[in-house]
């Protein structure tokens, strides 16, 4: 089942977004959603999470119209990470994950914190080997440790289907590598928006490549990660390598020489 | 202001700061109707009380002091109460939905707009529609404070407050204008009492208007709490959480203007309750709004209760419009705010 785009479209103001994309997400793949900035990554992750609504087409999540569920239902099935955020309070690493059981809590009066919520709470922490932090205030943690948090946040809300809009920015290497290995280790179908394609071929089963609000390519890091399409997307040279240990594909890219540059 | 490190607020410590705050507020309001020029005893503000009750306690209460109690200074301390509760009330829920710490009706130019709304309508002298005229006038305040502050879909907090500070000035000249040119009686007292805030024209109106106003916006608000936690992180997390955003948001903000266009009505533009009474609390109940909310409401009465007494006693027979005590504690507040704070959302 997983997720199925149905020729989604989308506009803001009359400017298209996004054009008839469709694709399948199987259950518990992970999937990389690539693209030179403005295709339209974070856009479509906000239609598939529901919080967007598309002008055409639709997006299905195990057969249901992600569109035609509540807001609250759509929130304890799906989570959304979205790109470096802060709060606006200052907040315990437990209340920042605690505030993933909000769509779980009754409408009026939801008892905030109470035993089961903080359970799982912490529950999600470990999950993201994060534990040690609860008490910890937010904004003393490094950005790896926040990121790692927001995913326990989204865990916590026990959905069925992770989306996360690119969660290594701003991080070092070790940080995005330890990251995206905690997202593969969940087992939950997991769609995630990247700029760096080698992550992206080394931790994900699917890649969906977006240019100007089109789905350009689809399938395996192999049949998507190739020189011409690379060329014809970003604009840029480069080749295609063996890892010599994962064997996945690795990119590298060439100084640029396209005419204008060289003329510099 | 906010706790350092130590994460959760124990849920004991929690309620014994509750019990606490309500404990003070019940001795200080007693105290306040006692205070004055004319002196009352605690045994005579309860026994006038009681006797206006028909609950049978304490003895008989001179004619006089009975009315000082009954008539002035109960309504009085009662109405401190009310608006005092309502305005940290609105802060409260400002700062939070507006993710601006900020954020306060009289920084964003809502009090002053539901001055010049209320000031208009005491002009022409419809004294029912008080309350509506100032609701409207706080409306009107925000929603043009919100766009002019707005740039690219966002809107920042510094710009908030420039803007909010642009209407609170044209708000006020307004209300200025509207008093001078009605020239009657007064004039300089009465805009001082609109602009700075007085509760000397406190009646048993005064508390009609500012408690039913709290009991039904405020008890809406306090239901809204866990929505209130949701925007943490802003809009997208909000809406990921399962919030409708902007229905959400549009229907807070429009309870806010209510509750403060309610507080003006009785008591004119009070400033900085709502800014820093938030901002103290939550370092004793956590970030929580389950928690925040009923303990701000209670300490935002316990300040005003305290201010207004201030206001009316330290320089008697003479009498400070109440928001120049509010101003002198909440100005250095404020500018501690701005020293310390860290968060990301004050870029």
């Amino acid at each position: 089942m997983g997720v199925i785009l149905a020729g989604v479209s989308f506009a803001i103001d009359g400017t298209g977004i996004l054009a008839d994309v469709s694709a399948d997400i199987p259950t518990g793949s992970v999937t990389g959603l690539l693209g030179p900035n403005g295709a339209g990554k974070s856009t479509l992750l906000r239609l598939i999470a529901g919080i967007e609504t598309p002008d055409a087409g639709e997006v299905r999540l195990d057969g249901t119209v992600v569109a035609s569920l509540p807001r609250r239902e759509a929130a304890r099935r799906i989570a959304l990470l979205e790109q470096s955020a802060a709060p606006s309070v200052d907040l315990s690493v437990r209340e920042v994950v605690l505030l993933g059981r909000i769509p779980h809590r009754s409408r009026v009066l939801g008892s905030f914190g109470g035993d089961d919520d903080r359970r799982v709470a912490d529950r999600s922490l470990a999950m993201v080997g994060s534990a040690e932090f609860a008490d910890r205030q937010w904004h003393t943690l490094s950005g790896g440790q926040q990121q790692r948090v927001q995913i326990a946040r989204a865990l916590a809300q026990e959905p069925s289907l992770l989306l996360l809009d690119e969660p290594t920015n701003h991080l070092d290497v070790s940080a995005q590598l330890s990251l995206l290995g905690q997202v593969r280790g969940l087992g939950l179908t997991s769609v995630m928006a990247l700029h760096d394609l080698n992550l992206a071929a080394a931790y994900c089963d699917h890649i969906l490549l977006l240019h100007r609000g089109r789905l350009v390519a689809s399938g395996t890091p192999e049949e998507v990660l190739r020189p011409a399409i690379i060329a014809e997307v970003y604009g840029v040279d480069c080749d295609i390598l063996e890892h010599p240990r994962g064997g996945h594909p690795v990119i590298v890219f060439s100084p640029s020489t396209t005419p204008e540059e060289a003329d510099r | 202001m906010t706790g350092k490190g130590g994460g959760r607020v124990p849920r004991g410590a929690y309620l014994g700061w509750l019990v606490l705050s309500v404990v003070a507020l019940a001795l200080a309001s007693a105290l306040a109707v006692a205070v004055g020029p004319a002196e009352v005893s605690l045994a005579e503000v309860i026994g006038s009380i009681a006797g206006h009750l028909g609950l049978p306690v304490g003895a008989g209460v001179p004619p006089l002091t009975d009315s000082i109690v009954w008539e002035l200074r109960l309504p009085r301390v009662l109405t401190a109460a009310a608006v005092g509760a309502g305005l940290a009330l609105s802060g409260a829920v400002m700062q939070s939905v507006t993710r601006n710490p900020l954020a306060d009706p009289y920084l964003l130019g809502l009090s002053s707009g539901a001055s010049l709304g209320a000031v208009c309508v005491v002009i022409l002298g419809v004294g029912f529609a008080l309350p509506a005229a100032a609701f409207a006038g706080a409306l009107l305040a925000l929603v043009a404070t919100l766009s002019i502050a707005r740039v690219g879909g966002t809107i920042s907090p510094g710009r908030a407050v420039l803007s909010g500070l642009a209407i609170a000035q044209l708000a006020a000249a307004g209300t200025s204008f509207v008093i001078f040119w009605s020239a009657k009686g007064d004039s300089y007292r009465e805009i001082l009492n609109w602009l700075l805030g007085s509760l000397a024209g406190s009646s048993w109106t005064s508390v009609a208007i500012s408690a039913s106003a709290l009991a039904v916006v405020g008890a809406g608000i306090v239901l809204a709490a866990t929505r209130l936690d949701a925007f943490a992180f802003g809009d997208t997390s909000a809406a990921a959480l399962g919030i409708h955003v902007n229905r959400t948001r549009w229907a807070l903000l429009g309870a806010v203007a209510l509750l403060t266009g309610s507080m003006v009505a009785v008591s004119g533009a009070i400033g900085f309750v709502g800014l820093i009474l938030p901002h103290l609390v939550r370092g004793l109940s956590g970030p929580g709004h389950r928690r925040l909310l009923p303990l701000a409401a209670i300490l935002g009465a316990l300040f005003l209760v305290v201010a207004d007494t201030l206001a009316r006693t330290v320089f008697d027979p003479r009498e400070l419009p109440v928001g120049i005590i509010t101003a002198f504690i909440g100005v250095p507040a404020f500018i501690l705010l701005i020293k310390r704070k860290r968060s990301a959302a004050w870029a």
